[in-house]
């Protein structure tokens, strides 16, 4: 039998593959109100805004978007479960219900994904989706103390185990860490999908993707995208790339360093541009088309999607531009030291 | 290391003064607790040059989880010391694993090895590989440290088939197979050197992609207490070492010395010790002569050190005064602090340590710079010093709130709209300052409105105008007219390459009634700043120029230039080359882009001799470096070049893109017609905010309206290039020449290239930051240099290969520089193709702006900066020349080849109308 892993290299070399668009901006449109979000569950707090909890209260919401994005084209659905670990939730007071969370959110996507599968016969994949959390394990929050954290590694190892664990357990093929803000959260995501691995007795596969915080091409953390690659080598990702950040133009010469430098599959899912004065993203779906189709053109990509701001027209239009288009061969790297601080260092052979 | 020690680009400095095992200072700042001060001990190591560094608190009084993960955390908040790798350093697995958890890069961790059996050795391993880092083997096993050649192989052997076994990367794999003590007395030592150096030999053929690591300190252990003895032995034994795969050593890289530079009879005895060479006489082992000799050693560093600082216990207001000439800025914040503690102790205010002490420091600078004792490098490093003492100062001068001291004078510097040159005016604006006056620098590409407004704003007492390119005249022009039309009448001093006395007596100084002066280099600025601001020199100074530049009007009226042939008859005498010789077709047509040349291939191929002369130090390289006057400064510029350069390189701080591209051509009276693939999309994205490509759809068609349609066959398009032709009589036999002379009619083939040095702005920005203007200008001149090297490496690239007409052309960097080599690479802009306005016609054909990332301004100067384009002439005959001065017949004749209207031909051709 072939892994999801063996599957999804056998379709990658066939062709560009399509993840799915934003989610928020989806849900907005369903003008909830804090009782849907809130369903029976009987928790003390609010809970609007809480679009993970929708998979146990209003499932029906996260199901149309799933269908609307395997309609516009989708290979791939991304779990609605972004903030779905302990330290998020409990904003919420939900912290209990991660795991039921994430099981149910990760068999919506499965279910829709073999329905999607069966009707076309054409594989549909289930990533996971791991938020970075809103603790960062290399900066202080405290200015006038920077070696203080909010958050230690293993705390947060554990908590990026559970999520992953009860992901894994709904049916995700892999597990995405995204809009990777923080390096060392990243790395310590690689070691909870590791020791889940451990437990399971088999390989689940990662997905990592970083965020740009600046023009210069940094995380928040400080990495560039090529010492970001070398500091995550180590996790074999079946994917590497980047999400959210800007648009896809301020993104393009970083897309270009990755793909240069990365010897694993690019994913890449921008925001549709860049908000304009009122906080909304008004970049027209063939617009962003345009811009990530020519990273498929210029061979940069084997994945593409969309991240803030994107609908399931700018997925449609994408899947669209890329039609037909060759994948993206991965570079033949040599086997040199990669080190990284901030800044990537290479020792030469 | 020597700087220019090759291998030293493949070796590995690790820092080790972060390392309470290898430095008693941070051993005490540890034990103290006064993290903030350890910190900066990391931050000079990166400073200093270290690639990676070692971090160690084993030390049996310390908590080492504590400090190990307090210390990392602290350093991750720093950015300039974060950029780089750590190397988690600790005997105790616990330690590492703790610092692990707390570094977000791809660390080092030192070490693992076999001495508790395989089981822990992978399983330690195995988390290594999970935590995402290389890692250090000591060559150790259950029995011990591997101490003879065959053990080291044995041991590291072993572990690699273990590592590669689990799938541990194999170039992750750093061996340490141990240095021990040589020179100790006891005979099975005698070999130790020669073990280490013969087993890495070995082990690199074994397992492939392994490097080498070693702690240095252990060989020369039986001569702790004799530096310069201990500091030999190091050197000598990486000379040896490299070679045979050592690539990382834990050093203090300012603790090595040169291995030219060591003495010859130590280098000998120590070399004799640590490849155990036999004796040389019977009754002397080498070991028994080494040490004997290291007595005589012994001490010679504390004599060194101490008359080097011996000047630390000189009087506060020499010191300064020595700080500054010496460009010394390591003390000089303690020591301005002093000055002034000391004068507001007497009730003194804090303005008067920089009216005294700096400035009559800054005097002696001045008065040795203007006397030729200093040059412009040693100057700018003097202004560093002041400035990072002023700026310890100014927040004592604001506390106070009292008006500052009045500065000598005001001027404001820029360089014109369309131009970002800035070198020059940089160190116009450092001498300026070093010599009193405030100066307050708009910067590059500053148009005339925001620099009039600075002058009124600030109540400047002169603006200062710079400019490197020939367009950069006609917008001096501009603000002299807009200075009279505000009715200003403050002093223009104008500067910068390609200006001169006569177009500011002819040009400049015609538009603007104040006083107008140009200053031919940095050292004539400060003259002529004072005078023009001296109550009792300014008259004359004022009145004895404006009689010079009416002279040099004179002369040029009455001159009756020299006569001008009509343009035909310059036809007529065009230059005919035998067009039998004339070059193959390319064998790699088309354009091709070179997105990341490899810039220590350029370092080989600097030519220095432009580079001095950026610095205003007159004379060729080599023979500069021993130059009676100028060699002490130029050899002092040319190491501080060098370590930059090492640094450039090696963390790759720039990037050199180019471009290069040949095209079907074929000469059409002046005028070259190229075939080029017709393209896809429209004009380049023009750039955001002053920047943007010429105007080409109305200023510069690619096609002669008269031409009718643009002339398309299949996918080719044409492109007319019209180029300028010499005017002036010539003497018998010599021909008038234009570059189109250099191309066949009946069919050839013409190239062009551009090419830039990307990513300098963020080192920039770290100089200024730090007001290191001497850093500013060194990085800058340098990536001029490679600008230039890649243009002419690229050349040999295409004669040799991509057109490759002259495949085995074999020259020296000499014969390169001296441009010996067949075919010619003209620029627009320069003396055989003046108009810069063809900069655009070639950038759209080579597609400069997307391949190279090479965007020009409206006057057509290229950015970055470092940017070097032309075309590519293939002709043997071919050769450069100067267009010099042309009629009126020819501009009007070019305007209607160019298809621009007069005056704007006028305008681009300026400098060859007068």
């Amino acid at each position: 039998m072939t892994t999801p892993r063996e599957q999804f290299l056998a379709e990658a070399a066939k062709r560009i593959l399509i993840t799915d668009g934003a989610f928020g901006t989806e849900i907005q449109n369903w003008k909830l109100a804090e009782a849907d979000y809130a369903g029976a569950l009987g928790l003390s707090h609010d809970q609007k805004g809480n679009n993970d909890i929708l998979a146990l209260t209003k499932p029906e919401v996260p199901e149309s978007i799933h269908r609307a994005y395997f309609e516009a084209g989708a290979d791939i659905a991304e779990t609605n479960t972004f903030s779905a670990n302990r330290i998020s939730q409990a904003d919420y007071g939900a912290e209990h219900l991660v795991r039921e969370i994430n099981v149910e959110s990760a068999r919506l996507a499965r279910r829709l994904a073999d329905e999607y599968a069966a009707k076309d016969g054409r594989p549909r994949f289930v990533a996971g989706a791991i938020g970075p959390t809103n603790k960062t394990l290399s900066l202080s929050p405290d200015v006038n103390d920077p070696g203080y954290r909010e958050i230690d590694w293993d705390t947060l190892v554990d908590v990026y185990l559970e999520q992953a664990r009860a992901l894994v357990e709904g049916g995700a093929d892999f597990i995405l860490i995204e809009t990777v803000f923080d390096t060392l959260n990243a790395k310590a995501g690689i070691m909870a999908v590791r020791k889940l691995e451990a437990e399971l007795g088999r390989e689940v596969p990662i997905m990592l993707s970083m965020t740009l915080t600046d023009l210069s091409g940094r995380n928040l953390s400080g990495h560039t995208v090529e010492a970001f690659w070398h500091a995550v080598r180590h996790a074999k990702p079946l994917t590497i790339g980047l999400n959210c950040s800007f648009g896809a133009t301020q993104l393009r010469p970083h897309v270009k360093t990755l793909a240069e430098t990365a010897d694993t599959l690019i994913m890449i899912y921008p925001n549709a541009g860049l908000p304009n004065e009122l906080g909304a993203y008004d970049e027209m779906p063939d617009t962003t088309a345009g811009f990530v189709s020519e990273w498929a053109i210029a061979g940069q990509v084997n994945v593409l999607g969309g991240c803030c701001g994107s609908t399931p027209a700018h997925i449609a239009a994408m899947a669209k531009a890329v039609a037909g288009l060759p994948a993206r061969q991965l570079p033949a790297l040599e086997p040199v030291t990669r080190l990284a601080g901030l800044e990537p260092f290479i020792m030469a052979a | 290391m020597n700087a220019s020690t090759p291998t030293s680009a493949r070796f590995v400095n690790i820092g080790e003064r972060t390392n309470v095992t290898g430095s008693a200072k941070f051993k005490k700042l540890i034990m103290a607790g006064d993290y903030p001060a350890a910190v900066e001990i990391a931050r000079q190591q990166v400073e200093n040059g270290a690639q990676v560094i070692d971090v160690n608190m084993d030390e049996g009084l310390l908590d080492a989880v504590h400090a190990m993960t307090t210390f990392l955390k602290l350093i991750a908040a720093e950015p300039d010391i974060a950029r780089v790798p750590v190397m988690v350093d600790s005997s105790k697995w616990e330690v590492i694993e703790a610092g692990l958890k707390c570094v977000s890069g791809k660390p080092i961790v030192n070490s693992i090895s076999m001495k508790e059996g395989e089981a822990p050795f992978l399983e330690a391993a195995r988390k290594c590989m999970d935590y995402g880092a290389a890692v250090v083997v000591m060559a150790f096993d259950e029995v011990g440290q591997a101490d003879t050649k065959e053990r080291k192989i044995e041991i590291c052997e072993r572990a690699y088939k273990l590592l590669t076994g689990i799938g541990f990367p194999p170039e992750d794999i750093i061996f340490d197979p141990n240095v021990f003590a040589v020179a100790t007395g006891i005979e099975e030592h005698n070999n130790y050197g020669v073990d280490f150096i013969e087993a890495v030999k070995v082990i690199r053929e074994r397992c492939p992609h392994v490097h080498f690591s070693g702690g240095l300190s252990n060989l020369s252990f039986s001569f702790r207490g004799n530096e310069p003895v201990r500091r030999a032995m190091h050197s000598i034994f990486l000379y040896h070492a490299i070679p045979a795969g050592l690539d990382m050593a834990i050093v203090n890289a300012g603790q090595l010395d040169v291995y030219d530079q060591i003495d010859p009879e130590l280098r000998e005895a120590c070399e004799d010790v640590i490849l155990n060479r036999p004796a040389r006489s019977e009754n002397e082992t080498p070991t028994e002569r080494l040490v004997t000799l290291a007595e005589k050693f012994r001490g010679t560093d504390a004599v060194a050190e101490k008359s080097a600082e011996e000047w630390r216990g000189w009087e506060v207001t020499k010191r300064i005064e020595h700080a500054l000439v010496r460009g010394i800025d390591a003390y000089v914040v303690d020591d301005t602090e002093e000055a002034r503690a000391a004068i507001f102790a007497r009730g003194g205010r804090p303005i008067e340590v920089i009216e005294g002490p700096l400035m009559d420091g800054m005097n002696v600078v001045g008065d040795l710079f203007g006397s030729g004792k200093m040059f412009l490098p040693q100057v700018v490093k003097s202004a560093r010093v002041m400035k990072k003492a002023v700026a310890h100062l100014i927040p004592f001068i604001e506390a106070e709130k009292q008006p500052g001291a009045k500065a000598k004078g005001r001027i404001i510097m820029a360089t014109v709209k369309g131009d970002v040159h800035d070198i020059g005016k940089n160190i116009v604006g450092v001498v300026l300052q070093c010599n009193g006056y405030e100066v307050i620098d708009l910067g590059v590409m500053v148009p005339w409105s925001k620099i009039l407004e600075a002058a009124n704003e600030n109540d400047a007492d002169i603006i200062g105008l710079s400019g490197l390119i020939t367009p950069s005249l006609d917008e001096m022009v501009t603000v002299a007219e807009e200075m009279q039309r505000s009715e200003m009448s403050i002093p223009l001093l104008i500067g910068g390459a390609t200006t001169s006395k006569v177009h500011t007596a002819l040009r400049i100084d015609p538009a603007y009634k104040g006083p107008v002066i140009h200053v031919l280099d940095a050292s004539r600025a400060v003259g002529v700043a004072s005078q023009l601001l001296s109550d009792t020199q300014r008259d004359d100074f004022v009145a004895n120029t404006a009689i010079d530049y009416n002279r040099v009007r004179e002369a040029r009226e009455g001159k009756g230039q020299s006569d001008l042939l009509p343009l035909a008859e310059a036809r007529a005498n065009a230059f005919v080359p035998d067009f039998a010789d004339k070059p193959p077709a390319p064998a790699q047509p088309g354009v091709h882009v070179f997105e990341n040349w490899d810039l220590a291939d350029l370092v080989d191929i600097f030519d220095w001799t432009p580079f001095f002369r950026a610095w205003e130090l007159a004379g060729t390289y080599p023979a500069i470096l021993t130059d009676d006057v100028v060699g002490e400064s130029a050899t002092s510029l040319f190491a501080d070049a060098q370590a930059m350069l090492e640094t450039i390189v090696s963390e790759k701080w720039l990037t050199a893109k180019g471009v290069c591209g040949f095209w079907p051509a074929r000469r059409d009276g002046d005028d070259v017609i190229l075939s080029s693939p017709a393209r896809g999309g429209g004009p380049a994205q023009p750039v955001e905010g002053t920047l943007h490509q010429a105007p080409r759809s109305a200023e510069t068609p690619l096609h002669h309206p008269a031409d009718g349609p643009p002339p398309r066959t299949g996918e080719e398009l044409e492109v007319r290039l019209p180029f300028l032709r010499q005017q002036f009589k010539k003497s018998r036999g010599r021909a008038n020449f234009c570059l189109a002379d250099f191309i066949d009619p009946a069919g050839d083939w013409l190239g062009g290239f551009a090419v830039g040095i990307h990513g300098i702005e963020p080192h920039l920005a770290r100089f200024q930051a730090s007001h290191d203007d001497y850093s500013d200008i060194l990085l800058k001149a340098l990536a001029d240099r490679f600008a230039e090297a890649f243009a002419e490496r690229l050349h040999q690239h295409v004669r040799t290969t991509l057109w490759g007409y002259a495949p085995g052309e074999q020259l020296t960097n000499h014969a390169l520089i001296r441009e010996e080599y067949r075919g010619i690479r003209p620029a627009p802009g320069y003396p055989a193709c003046p108009d810069h306005s063809l900069k655009p016609i070639l950038f759209d054909l080579l597609r400069a702006q997307d391949n190279a990332g090479i965007v020009l301004t409206e006057s057509q100067a290229m950015l970055p900066t470092a940017a070097v384009s032309g075309f590519y002439f293939a002709h043997p005959e071919s050769q450069y020349f100067g267009v010099a001065r042309i009629g009126r017949d020819q501009v009007e004749d070019y305007a209607v080849r160019r298809g621009v209207e007069l005056p704007v031909a006028e305008r681009w051709l300026r400098p060859n109308l007068d």
